[in-house]
C-alpha cells in the first residue's frame, strides 16, 4: 500500500493515533502505522489511496493535512536518494501542473537563505509547470525533524499534499467566541476529539449525561449526529437570558440536529433500558450509538447524588438541582467517584447498540496522587486511552466499545452492586495503589 | 420534548422500572408545538427499528395525533427505491441520496417537529408526575421516591 506522510499538531500527544485510528474505522479504511512516535508531529502511514487519505483525514482535528510521501530518510542525502527511486508515476501528472515548494521545520531554526538552498536541492525534480504559491496544483513540502537544539535534522520527507485537515473546527468551536458556557465547559478541540473517538457521525445518535451547557452533544453534531443531553442541573440545560443549550446549537447552524434535553439523574435515570433485565427491566434493545461525557467529580469530599442518607450534612452547591423546581428541595447522599463510573459503564452496556461507543473522561489520579484503575465492563471493550497532562494533575479520555453480545464473556456478567446507601464516600472508592 | 425522546423514557422510579405499566408516560394537559426543523432521512432510517412502536402508537391515541399502523414500516418503505441495510458508513451514505417517501416525512413530523412544549408526563404504574416546562422534561425525584 501507498505510504502517506500525516502532519500532526505537537500537541495533546497521546491523543493523536487513537483520533487516527477512529477515523480510519469510522470510514472503513485499512491504515497501517509505518512510523510514529510521541515527539515528532510527522507520521508514516499506509494506506490503499489517495482518496482514501482524504477522507480519513477531513475529519482530524489533531492534524493539519495528509500528504502523499514521495521520499524519505535520515539525512538529505538519503531523501535524494529515496525521490530518485520514486516512481514516475507520481511526478510525471504534475510535469505542467503550478506547484510550488514549502518548507516545515519542526524544531529547527534555518535562515531564509538555507531555506531556499534546501528547496533549490530539488530543481532536478521533473517540473515544468509554472511556481504558484496561493493554490498550485501540486503543493510539495519538505519536512525536516531537528532533536532539541541539534545542528541537523534526524529525518527529513518530501510530501505532495492529498487534503487538509478537519481542524478548522478548533477555531469555529471556541469556547471564547460561543454565547454560552460554564467553567467546565471542555475547550472545543478536546470536544472536537471526543467525538471523533466516539465516532460520532451522521445519522447516529450520541447522549450525554452530564450535558451542562452542550458541548459534547454539540461537538458530536458538528460531525453529523444528532445530540441528546440530561443534566441533574435543570438550570444548566435552561440557560438564562437567551443563552441556552439550544443557542448553542444554533449559532453553529446545528440546531436540526438537537434532540432534546432534560434533567435527570444518572443514578435514577428515567433512560429506557438502563436498568437492564438483572434490574427487574424489560429488555427493550439498546439505541444510542455514542455515549460522550465529562462526569462531574470531586473525588476527597465524595460526589453527591440524590437521595436521602441519614445523618450527613448537604453537598456541594453547585450540584444542587433546581430550587427554583416546586414542590421539594432535593436531599442528597455521598456517591464515591468509582461508583459513579461504574455506573456510567452499566449504563452503557445496556444502552449502547453493537459496536457503538462510550468516550469518557477521568482524572488520572485522585488528589493524594493514588492511581484511578481504568474501569472494566464484560460488555465493554477499551479501545484507547489518552491522557491529558497539566501542572499537577493529569485526566484521561477512555474510549470503550460496546461488544456485540456474541463476544461477551457471560460468566463475567454480575448483577450490578449497590452503591452508596449508607457508606461514606471514602470507603467507597477502592483505589489502585501504585 | 420531542416525540422520539419519549418512546427512550420511563418512570425513572427504580421499583417501576420493572413493570410495563412505567412504559411509555402519559402525556397530560400536554401543549404540543410544531417546531420545523431539517429532514434527516439517515437517522430516521437508523433509529426507526430501535422504537417502540406499540408505545409510539399508543401515545398519538393520547395525544390525538394521527393514528399509525399496527406494525412498524420496514426501513425501505422510506425510501422510493429499495436500499441495502444500513451495515456500513457507505452504505448509509447511499442511503441518504435516495428520494424520502411521504411516509418519511411523516415519521419526521411526528419523531422530531412535534414537540410537548409543557405538560406533565405521568407514570401509568405509581402516578407520578413530571412535568414538561418550556420544552424541557424533569425527572428528578422527591426523596421519598427515591
Ligand atoms: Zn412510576
Amino acid at each position: 500500500m501507498p505510504e502517506y506522510l500525516v502532519r500532526l499538531v505537537q500537541v495533546h500527544e497521546s491523543f493523536r493515533k487513537a483520533e487516527l485510528e477512529a477515523l480510519a474505522e469510522l470510514a472503513g479504511i485499512e491504515m497501517e502505522f509505518i512510523s510514529y512516535s510521541e515527539d515528532s508531529p510527522f507520521c508514516i502511514i499506509s494506506l490503499p489511496s489517495s482518496d482514501a487519505a482524504a477522507r480519513l483525514i477531513t475529519r482530524s482535528i489533531l492534524s493539519q493535512g495528509i500528504y502523499e510521501l514521495w521520499g524519505h530518510g535520515p539525512t538529505y542525502a538519503a531523501l535524494h536518494t529515496s525521490l530518485r527511486g520514486l516512481s514516475p508515476e507520481k511526478w510525471s501528472p504534475h510535469r505542467t501542473s503550478s506547484f510550488r515548494f514549502t518548507l516545515d521545520s519542526f524544531q529547527g531554526s534555518l535562515s531564509p537563505a538555507a531555506q531556499r538552498a534546501i528547496i533549490e536541492s530539488f530543481s532536478y525534480l521533473p517540473l515544468d509547470g509554472p511556481i504558484r504559491m496561493k493554490s498550485p496544483t501540486l503543493d510539495l513540502c519538505v519536512f525536516e525533524a531537528y532533536e532539541l537544539h541539534a545542528a541537523s535534522p534526524r529525518s527529513v520527507y518530501l510530501g505532495a499534499l492529498v487534503a487538509g485537515s478537519g481542524r478548522a473546527a478548533k477555531t469555529t468551536f471556541d469556547l471564547k467566541k460561543r454565547h454560552y458556557i460554564s467553567t467546565t465547559s471542555m475547550d472545543a478541540e478536546l470536544a472536537l476529539v471526543t467525538a471523533n473517538l466516539a465516532l460520532a457521525a451522521p445519522g447516529r445518535l450520541f447522549y450525554d449525561p452530564f450535558m451542562g451547557t452542550g458541548g459534547f452533544p454539540v461537538a458530536a453534531a458538528h460531525f453529523g449526529a444528532v445530540g441528546l443531553g440530561s443534566d441533574i442541573d435543570g438550570r444548566s440545560i435552561r440557560g438564562k437570558g437567551g443563552r441556552d443549550v439550544r443557542g448553542n446549537f444554533r449559532q453553529y447552524g446545528l440546531e436540526g440536529l438537537y434532540l432534546d434535553g432534560f434533567i435527570s439523574d444518572l443514578t435514577n435515570s428515567p433512560v429506557r433500558g438502563c436498568m437492564g433485565e438483572n434490574g427487574g427491566e424489560r429488555e427493550r434493545g439498546a439505541w444510542l450509538d455514542g455515549i460522550v461525557c465529562d462526569p462531574p467529580y470531586g473525588v476527597r469530599e465524595g460526589l453527591k447524588v440524590l437521595g436521602l442518607k441519614e445523618g450527613r450534612g448537604e453537598g456541594r452547591k453547585d450540584l444542587t438541582p433546581n430550587i427554583r423546581e416546586p414542590g421539594y428541595i432535593p436531599p442528597k447522599r455521598p456517591y464515591s467517584f468509582t461508583a459513579l463510573l461504574d455506573d456510567i459503564l452499566h449504563f452503557a452496556s445496556l444502552t449502547l447498540v453493537e459496536n457503538g461507543r462510550l468516550a469518557m473522561w477521568m482524572p488520572t489520579a485522585n488528589d493524594e496522587d493514588i492511581e484511578l484503575a481504568i474501569p472494566t465492563h464484560p460488555c465493554l471493550k477499551v479501545v484507547s486511552v489518552c491522557v491529558q497532562p497539566f501542572n499537577k494533575w493529569s485526566r484521561r479520555l477512555l474510549t470503550y466499545r460496546r461488544l456485540p453480545d456474541s463476544e461477551v464473556d457471560r460468566s463475567q456478567l454480575i448483577p450490578k452492586r449497590e452503591h452508596g446507601a449508607g457508606i461514606h464516600a471514602d470507603e467507597l472508592n477502592d483505589f489502585r495503589r501504585k | 420534548m420531542k416525540i422520539l425522546t419519549l418512546n427512550f423514557l420511563t418512570c425513572a422510579r427504580k421499583a417501576c422500572k420493572a413493570t410495563n405499566a412505567a412504559f411509555p408516560l402519559h402525556p397530560r394537559d400536554a401543549e404540543l408545538e410544531i417546531v420545523e426543523t431539517d429532514l434527516n432521512p439517515l437517522f430516521i432510517r437508523n433509529i426507526l427499528p430501535r422504537i417502540e412502536w406499540d408505545a409510539l402508537r399508543e401515545i398519538c391515541v393520547e395525544l390525538g395525533l394521527p393514528t399509525l399502523p399496527d406494525a412498524a414500516p420496514e426501513p425501505a418503505a422510506l425510501f422510493a427505491e429499495p436500499i441495502v441495510p444500513a451495515d456500513t458508513m457507505q452504505d448509509a451514505d447511499e442511503g441518504a441520496e435516495k428520494q424520502p417517501t411521504q411516509l418519511l416525512q411523516d415519521l419526521h413530523r411526528l419523531l422530531l417537529e412535534t414537540t410537548i412544549a409543557t405538560g406533565k408526563l405521568v407514570c401509568g404504574n405509581c402516578g407520578h408526575e413530571y412535568a414538561v416546562k418550556e420544552g424541557i422534561a424533569n425527572f428528578l425525584l422527591p426523596s421519598h421516591l427515591v
